[in-house]
């Protein structure tokens, strides 16, 4: 039996693990304790709980507990990652290469660094949603102190080479940051043979609750550091003040242990699916893959349906089934998305696409039920296509005028 | 964000979805909007010669719901008026008519647009001069 609705986000957020969801709750009440108490057994649990949980977060990228910083999420550890090496390493130099497909995180966090003096190089992908390493490390110049990079992209799943890029990164003495925040439990991540000096990663895309996550903040070879951005009580190595969450934390704990434990029977279950939904969908005519095919999270797949508008598409089965489009139909700018975009696709092709996330509790029925629905409603609406009876006809949509808005 | 009922209903059931020979001196065309915005409507009418009322109106909409919503209604609206009623049709009934959000607004002004323009196409096929419409507040 099929429930509805199905969940095919999972790149914006997953569902706790149930598991996940047990080991929390005594924190809530019972062992409420503030694991800065030192003096008392209430805060003692809470430190001793935080401390496991530091372990179970470490072990899942190959760290050491020491270099784990709790935050409230991904977008504070971007924000701290690269605020905070920036006035770090201000008399080293002032300059960062990113890329122009990163989360806005990234990308605003390093509008407001250029805003301070700081000066970016805003890489751009290939049409495969990948860096030239070649153009990479052309950008890097002697005051450049950061290479900010994703490990794997939200909207198109594409996979970035991290020890190529950090390989290039240590040649000339740069930092390497990583955005991992849609890789890390679904793919192995070690910091270590990736070369990765600080990397953001968040519990709620792995399982585990929202409102917590990290930053890895390397401490040998060599030891990093960062300005904390938030003044109090010195928490964290004083990177980052704040009482922590601990029952957040303990659940991110045990959404990092359950996903050491079970990626590789999962990856290889989920990897199935998506081949499956990936396969059936590119057989619909006129349909597109987005994004490199071979280096990508296993779990992802972006395709663009020709001459059939993404929002008008998933509004044909939104109440079942729970996806979302590369479209920006009810942003008010109507500009769709600049990560397809970035992949050099028309504004025809980005506001076509659909974005499919794949996930721990995703069924092959809900699977062969997706492809049927998005079948029919690209059908569907193609008839109702002025753009694709004009395709049909052979005209070449390239030679109308068309009357901007 | 959630849509009205009447955008759900004109979007599962889009009334006069079709095409017609645009050829015809009777038939007037309006194609508007690009793909690159996201929505592109063509809407079409027939004018019946002797009473000069529009007899037949077809829609094709690329583009999302309400877009949809708005040019199968507006072609429902559209038939039995004559060309100096149909001219009165405006944005703003349509909005209220669907309960559309600020943000779905540009829709409605696309199908204000796309019957303008087709009376503008039957009037020049009938040696008539196009009107000149006033730009829509909202672009």
């Amino acid at each position: 039996m099929l429930n509805f609705p199905i969940y095919l986000d999972h790149n914006a957020t997953t569902p706790c693990d149930p598991r996940v969801v047990d080991a929390m709750i005594p924190y809530f009440t019972n062992n409420f304790g503030n694991a800065a108490s030192r003096n008392h057994p209430f805060g003692w649990q809470a430190e001793e709980a935080v401390d496991y949980a530091r372990e179970q977060v470490a072990k899942l990228i190959g760290a050491d507990p020491k270099e784990i910083i709790f935050t409230s999420g991904a977008t504070e550890a971007d924000n701290l990652a690269l605020k905070g090496v920036f006035e770090m390493y201000a008399s080293k130099g002032n300059h960062i290469i990113t890329c122009n497909i990163e989360h806005k995180a990234v990308l605003d966090t390093c509008k407001h660094i250029e805003k301070e003096g700081g000066e970016v190089t805003y890489l751009k992908v290939k049409d495969n949603g990948l860096v030239d390493l070649a153009e990479l490390e052309a950008a890097i110049k002697p005051n450049t102190i950061l290479i900010a990079l994703m490990y794997a992209n939200n909207e198109i799943g594409t996979v970035m080479p991290m020890n190529e890029i950090s390989a290039i990164a240590k040649k000339h003495g740069v930092l390497v940051f990583s955005d991992a925040v849609q890789a890390v439990g679904k793919i192995p991540v070690d910091v270590n043979k990736d070369g990765i000096d600080l990397m953001a990663f968040t519990a709620h895309k792995m399982y585990g609750p929202k409102g917590v996550g990290a930053l890895y903040v390397r401490r040998k070879n060599p030891r990093v550091k960062v300005t904390a951005q938030l003044d109090g009580g010195g928490h964290e190595r004083g990177m980052r003040s704040g009482t922590l969450n601990v029952p957040g934390i303990v659940g991110f704990g045990k959404a990092c242990e359950i996903c050491m434990n079970e990626m590789e029977e999962e990856t290889a279950r989920v990897s199935k699916l998506r081949d499956k939904l990936q396969t059936e969908l590119l057989k619909v005519e006129e349909s597109y893959l987005n994004g490199d095919k071979e280096h990508k999270l296993p779990h992802v797949t972006n395709i663009s349906f020709k001459h059939v508008e993404g929002e008008g598409l998933l509004m044909g089965f939104n109440k079942n089934i729970a996806l979302s489009s590369g479209s920006a139909c009810t942003s008010a700018s109507l500009e769709p998305s600049y990560v397809l975009k970035a992949l050099g696709l028309g504004d025809d092709l980005a506001h076509s696409s659909l974005r499919f996330g794949l996930g721990r509790f995703t069924t092959e029925e809900q699977i062969d039920y997706t492809v049927e629905q998005v079948t029919n409603t690209v059908n569907k609406l193609r008839e109702m296509s002025p753009l694709w009876e004009m395709y049909k006809e052979g005209i070449d949509l390239d030679t109308i005028e068309w009357a901007h808005h | 964000m959630a849509y009205s009922e009447k955008v759900i209903d004109h979007y599962q059931n889009p009334k006069n979805v079709g095409t017609l020979d645009k050829s015809k001196a009777t038939v007037g065309t309006g194609l508007v909007g690009a793909p690159e915005c996201g929505d592109v409507m063509r809407l079409q009418i027939e004018v019946d010669e002797a009473t000069g009322v529009i007899k037949d109106a077809k829609f094709k909409t690329f583009g999302c719901g309400s877009a949809i919503a708005s040019s199968s209604l507006a072609t429902e609206w559209l038939k039995g008026k004559s060309i100096d009623e149909a001219m009165t049709i405006d944005n703003m009934t349509i909005v209220e008519e669907l309960n559309l959000p600020p943000v779905k607004i540009h829709c409605s002004v696309l199908a204000e647009d796309a019957i303008k323009a087709a009376i503008n196409d039957y009037r020049q096929k009938n040696g008539m001069e196009a009107l000149k419409f006033e730009e829509s507040v909202v672009h």
